[in-house]
């Protein structure tokens, strides 16, 4: 993928830092660390409560139902980038589903016919791209971030809103992961249980190669 | 790249001056339009064109994009 090229959007973000492994990971961290500090203390208090007192089981139940319900949405926004826009243009769909598979290999264009994501292969990772956000595994595939990004025209059909987004990706990686909104890091498993069915078998597809 | 999928705006070889300043001032009004012109180069890679290359196979006018 080029690295010499700078994606014109940048412009747009001046006061965006550059999102590049570093920067990445650093949010990782961050995100597993904010993870921990929103669970354990509900967990915590949970247990404590029913160790000390157990008529405040249902209060404990409630503390620990915390502990399990906020890291799901935080996973379930994760994987709402991806999920299938409005409005759209049905009509022309087939003539972008054309120039999409145009600008893909045989692997690829086979998997984003059956699951609506285009896997693309990055230096920071690899890439699933949606019609409004992409999804990265980084390598090894134990983490993964979903940003939200699309194309500014809002009535394109769903192949062309992928083809806008694969382009600028292929232009500029680090300048495509600046401009878009980061909305997630974790597990995948946390992000894929949250996905639509059809496109799970292109995160494990993604996890594979990046594995 | 538009709401029908996709529109041909121009098509010119190397040695046909003619169409190719037709194409010259297509692309500036894409580009006028807030279009931003790419050339595929396989896979994995693209390039940011400012100017049209006449030795292109392949532009595409993409719409910019933005965090949603």
């Amino acid at each position: 993928m080029s690295t010499h090229q700078v994606l014109p959007e940048l412009a747009s973000v001046p006061w965006r830092q550059p999102t590049d492994a570093h920067w990445l990971r650093r949010w990782a961290r961050i995100w597993h660390a904010w993870t921990l500090l929103y669970t354990v203390p509900f967990i915590c208090a949970g247990v404590a409560m029913i160790w000390l007192e157990p008529l405040a089981t249902p209060v404990a139940l409630a503390a620990l139902a915390h502990a399990w319900i906020i890291p799901e949405l935080y996973a379930f926004r994760g994987a709402s980038v991806v999920r299938p826009k409005q409005p759209r243009s049905a009509a022309g769909e087939p003539v972008a589903q054309g120039l999409l598979g145009d600008l893909l290999g045989h692997d690829e264009r086979e998997l984003q016919r059956g699951t609506g994501l285009v896997l693309e292969r990055g230096e920071l990772g690899v890439w699933l791209l949606g019609e409004g956000g992409a999804l990265l595994v980084s390598p090894g595939g134990r983490r993964m971030h979903c940003f939200c990004v699309r194309a500014v025209e809002r009535e394109l059909p769903p192949s062309d809103r992928i083809a806008h987004l694969l382009l600028a990706l292929r232009v500029d990686e680090e300048g495509f992961a600046t401009v878009a909104n980061h909305a997630f890091a974790g597990a995948p498993w946390r992000v894929r249980r949250r996905m639509p069915g059809r496109m799970r078998p292109a995160l494990d597809a993604a996890r594979r190669a990046a594995g | 790249m538009d709401q029908t999928g996709h529109t041909t705006l121009a098509e010119w070889t190397a040695a046909d001056d003619a169409a190719f300043e037709a194409a010259l001032r297509e692309f500036g009004d894409q580009r006028g339009l807030g279009y931003i012109g790419t050339v595929p180069e396989g896979p994995g890679k693209a390039t940011h064109v400012r100017e049209l290359p006449r030795d292109a196979e392949l532009v595409i006018m993409r719409r910019p994009i933005a965090g949603g």
